[in-house]
């Protein structure tokens, strides 16, 4: 097995969901492979995904852990601008900010890749 | 009702949304009859804005505000229901259930139906003066200052419940909690108590999965080359299958597009979830952390490992007020430097407009992702991106303030950058929110049969 990594987008290793209420969202993020799951969770700190989302300034993120269902539930609170009645957005919801956390880059070792959805994936 | 509580009760949902599709209701209904046995019809059609909204409509017209699609979304099935024992539960009622279920009546009478038994669920709402002691004991004395526009309490499952055991065949809610119409049904069917954690748990789990409708079903899930979901324009309506422990499989409507998938199940399961071991509702703290989902046959899904945990001892209720206006423009520029042109239209906007907090999206370039304040926008070089729709936004609490923002944008015409056209402008009224717990004891839910209080 090669220990060489590639960077992909995270949307190759994962999919997720956005839901808001008040001025937080969350953002779910699933492992399209159980093996992939920990090099996720290794990856997506709270610490990178509220790098991430700086321009949103968010108060706090919060990551949980379902490993039952390969996934993580990121809360971020303090991001939606007051949230769907407050914000100027024409998003007031943020139902667009999973494909912004599912846009950062990720690295996964080669004999990984097969597993990845896409292009490089396949 | 002669079927024994042991059998699994099918619960189907055929609206996510106020708004949502009305044709929805048939198949999911066809479905329901085929496949026999006890069986609810849920429409979940109330969001934090839309009871505000109802409110407003309510004061306009007594006999206004509830959901403005009940007509359409219920008289297509409303035979097929009552003479198939189909119950009906929904937050339709919205600012007015008691309006609500005269319409349905009205209805019934002019389907030529048996008069069915209706209850309305009443308790939850805090607008009136008889409340505003409780809401300024929550959020202080400002709560005198703002016009107010709806205060509703969630309110949970047990009265709903309650309405079923006395022999409702439809019950007319407002502000419920979304999954409460799920577990409602589920107590009366399998006579859960109202204590019995782990199962309402696992029954408003399943509530949650139907409470979006579609979304469970391939809505909201589709993105080409990665996710494909089959027959999107015809995309079904959830049915659980829950039993008496309050397991549940979930499927769709007979005959329908889009798909019941594991990844679409698991993004739905945390849709508007904060902590999965806590997911806090009037009926009971939900615990997905150890939560697993199967897929046992195409377009089934099973949910096992919910567990429950006392409910809170608190209500939440949302207060809306009035917030002032805000005031949208957008003006387009296509072809070679549009977005150049478009970046020097908002910095003229911004130069006329000081008064103003303005918000810019170059649509086409970057919009959306970005934040109120502009620090993306600000952050991102100038792209050349060739078709480029300028949009501002901007709120003040001062009308003619708030319209300088459409003039501007309109002036743009004569006096902005070259080659600008398709302007639109808006100006609308505001709500805002505000959120407080009150003990649940402040707050009764009850229920009226629609006979008795006519």
């Amino acid at each position: 097995m090669s220990a060489a990594m590639v960077t992909v987008p995270l949307y190759q290793a994962a999919h997720g969901r956005t839901g808001d209420k008040g001025n937080r969202s969350n953002i779910s993020v699933i492992a399209w492979d159980a093996a992939l799951y920990p090099l996720l969770v290794e990856q997506l700190s709270e610490a990178a995904v509220a790098a991430h989302f700086a321009h949103r300034r968010p108060t706090q993120v919060r990551r949980y852990l379902l490993p039952g269902l390969q996934a993580m539930n990121f809360v971020l609170d303090g991001v939606l601008d007051g949230g769907v009645n407050d914000a100027l957005n024409l998003d007031t919801h943020g139902k667009a900010l999973s494909f912004w956390l599912l846009d950062l880059p990720v690295q996964i070792p080669a004999a990984l890749v097969p597993l990845l959805r896409g292009p490089s994936g396949t | 009702m002669t079927t024994p509580a042991s059998s699994p009760l099918l619960i189907g949902c055929a609206a996510g949304f106020s708004g949502d599709r009305v044709d929805a209701a048939v198949a999911v209904v066809d479905t329901l009859v085929t496949r026999g046995g006890p069986a609810f019809l849920i429409f979940e059609t109330l969001a934090e804005r839309t009871l505000a909204l109802a409110q407003l409509r309510r004061r306009a017209d007594p006999a206004a505000g509830f959901e403005p699609l009940l007509d359409e979304m219920l008289r297509p099935v409303l035979a097929r229901c009552l003479q198939h024992g189909i119950r009906i539960v929904s937050n339709f009622g919205a600012a007015n259930p008691l309006a609500a279920a005269r319409l349905i009546q009205a209805m019934a009478r002019e389907l030529r139906l048996p008069a069915p038994r209706i209850a309305v669920i009443s308790g939850d709402d805090l607008a009136g003066p008889a409340h505003r002691a409780l809401l300024r004991a929550q959020l202080g004395e400002a709560v005198d200052g703002l016009n107010l526009v709806s205060a509703n309490a969630y309110v949970g499952a047990e009265a709903i419940a309650a309405a079923l055991d006395a022999g409702a065949q439809i019950v007319v809610a407002g502000r419920v909690a979304d999954p409460s119409l799920t577990v409602g049904p589920a107590m009366s069917h399998f006579g859960w108590r109202a204590d019995d954690w782990d199962r309402l748990a696992r029954a408003t789990m399943a509530g949650h999965l139907l409470e979006c409708g579609a979304q469970v079903c391939g809505g909201y899930f589709a993105d080409p080359g990665y996710k494909e979901v089959p027959d999107l324009h015809a995309v079904g309506y959830p049915i659980a299958e829950i039993d008496r422990e309050g397991d549940c499989v979930i499927g769709k409507a007979d005959g329908t597009g889009g798909c019941v998938s594991l990844a679409g199940v698991t993004e739905q399961l945390l849709y508007e979830v904060h902590d999965p071991a806590a997911y806090l509702t009037p009926d009971v703290v939900a615990d997905i952390s150890a939560a697993q989902l199967t897929q046992l046959a195409p377009d089934r899904v099973a949910l096992r490992g919910v567990r429950g945990h006392a409910r809170p001892a608190s209500l939440k209720v949302n207060v809306c007020h009035e917030g002032g206006w805000l005031a949208e423009g957008e003006i387009s520029y296509a072809g070679p430097r549009a977005e150049a042109r478009a970046r020097l239209a908002a910095d003229v906007l911004r130069r006329r407009l000081p008064a103003l907090q303005l918000r810019v999206d170059l649509i086409g370039a970057l919009s959306i992702m970005g934040d109120d304040g502009g620090a993306l926008l600000a952050a991102t070089p100038a792209g050349d991106a060739r078709d480029v729709r300028l949009r501002v936004a901007a709120t003040h609490t001062d009308r003619t303030e708030a319209e300088r923002l459409g003039r501007e944008v309109t002036a743009l015409y004569c006096c902005g950058p070259a080659g600008g056209g398709g302007v639109r402008t808006s100006l609308t009224p505001r709500l805002n929110t505000l959120s407080c717990l009150v003990p649940r004891e402040a707050v009764p839910a009850r229920f009226d049969m629609l006979e008795d209080v006519q």
